[in-house]
């Protein structure tokens, strides 16, 4: 029940794109078609659901206080690597983004064909960054730091495909010419983010 | 001189699309609830991003074209680790309200379009200066959004009261994400309406 709430709470509530303000860049860029939106949210989802918990071992296993007495090495039992956090994460995203593509690109090429041009532009999409860092800041374990990368990709796709499809449906709409593209996309997405507001405080079981 | 002071005035004009600094401020946009945290967080930006200029500039004649995004990408990360210990061995407090978003400096677009576009072909001053006019820009939108929520949302602006509760009840929703969104939006379109014409994208 505690994933299950977790998995809401993420993909629902804690929106990383409506209410952490993540992964803006790509969101505003790819939105302007329903294809492209649909191929960026999926990549996201798979880049999140393999790099949050990469990231998790990596910390735990490498970097926090203490994390390299597996070695059984005395020297390095006390180290503390905390500080390479930022660049150890960036390091395994960027390239397991492009280990990604080479294996999307090998096993499935129906996918890659319209996936293929989305995953190098992932790498410096923050919400990957940003799930990863706020699995360390909330201390997650390893199977809520799976369930947090997935969900959280899901609800990024799900915002960037609902701002697609909306912005299909405003095209022929008569906006002030000064608020047309970028800025009617931020005001919609204040709408959405209002609308996702009223799922907070929901909780499943207890 | 003229020549160097319009490299850091025109990121401040419409010469450069402000739409590009309101793109790089959006992943700090949880952080603008307050001017306080807002400022902390644009000096470390501006700082980070004149650093990274200066490095990359003058290692732009070493840096082989095929790897440079790794390479930028490692300079700007130590530099974001740099101002992440900083803070937080002088500002604690701060640092803690910031969270993540001091890290996720790397992933800004502002410092990585900088160095690509500018401190790759630029000797390091002028980098510098691309740096700073570029860092200005973004801290007077993300200080302009914060200051605007606080205003709105709680009626204070630095902490200090403006608006008196005794006949100002603070606008909740000016301090949860969709005030902030629609500021943005606000801000895109009196920009795009009064200060430079030509950047007008059809949808």
């Amino acid at each position: 029940m505690g994933l299950l709430n977790l998995a809401i709470e993420s993909i629902f509530i804690q929106n990383i794109l409506l209410s952490l303000f993540l992964g803006m860049c790509s969101y505003l860029a790819q939105s302007k078609k329903m294809e492209s939106a649909k191929g960026l949210g999926l990549a996201v989802i798979m880049v999140l659901t393999i790099a949050t918990p990469l990231n998790w071992l990596i910390r735990h296993y490498l970097l926090s206080p203490g994390a390299l007495q597996w070695t059984r090495i005395p020297a390095l039992s006390t180290l503390d690597l905390s500080f390479l956090t930022f660049i150890c994460f960036i390091a395994v995203i960027a390239s397991l983004v492009q280990i990604v593509e080479m294996v999307v690109d090998r096993f499935f090429p129906v996918l890659y064909n319209s996936l293929g041009i989305f995953l190098p532009l992932i790498t410096v999409n923050c919400a990957i960054l940003g799930a990863s860092l706020f699995m360390v800041e909330r201390q997650y374990t390893l199977t809520e730091s799976v369930v947090y990368g997935a969900s959280s990709g899901v609800g990024w796709a799900l915002a960037i495909m609902a701002l697609a499809a909306i912005r299909k449906k405003i095209r022929y709409s008569n906006i002030p010419a000064g608020l047309r593209g970028l800025g009617m996309a931020f005001i919609i997405t204040g709408l959405m983010a209002i609308g996702f507001l009223c799922f907070s405080g929901i909780t499943l079981g207890n | 001189m003229a020549k160097l002071r319009k490299i850091v005035s025109d990121p401040l004009a419409d010469n450069n699309p402000v739409t590009w600094q309101v793109l790089g401020v959006c992943s700090a946009l949880a952080v603008t609830t307050k001017v306080s945290t807002a400022v902390v967080m644009s000096l470390a930006l501006t700082a980070v991003l004149c650093c990274s200029n200066v490095v990359i500039s003058m290692l732009r004649k070493m840096i082989p074209n095929k790897i440079r995004m790794i390479v930028e990408l490692c300079v700007i990360a130590t530099l974001v680790i740099l101002a992440d210990q900083i803070l937080r061995a002088y500002v604690y407090e701060t640092s803690k309200q910031l969270s993540v978003f001091v890290g996720l400096i790397i992933t800004n677009c502002i410092v990585m379009g900088r160095a690509e576009a500018y401190a790759l072909q630029n000797p390091p001053f002028k980098s510098l200066l691309d740096g700073l006019g570029n860092g200005l820009g973004y801290s007077i939108v993300l200080i302009a959004v914060a200051s605007l929520r606080e205003l709105l949302g709680s009626g204070t602006w630095f902490g200090l009261t403006i608006l008196s509760e005794s006949w100002y009840t603070g606008n909740t929703l000016m301090l949860l994400p969709p005030g902030a969104f629609v500021i943005i939006g606000l801000l895109i379109w009196g920009q795009r309406t009064f200060v430079s014409k030509t950047l007008r994208e059809e949808d």
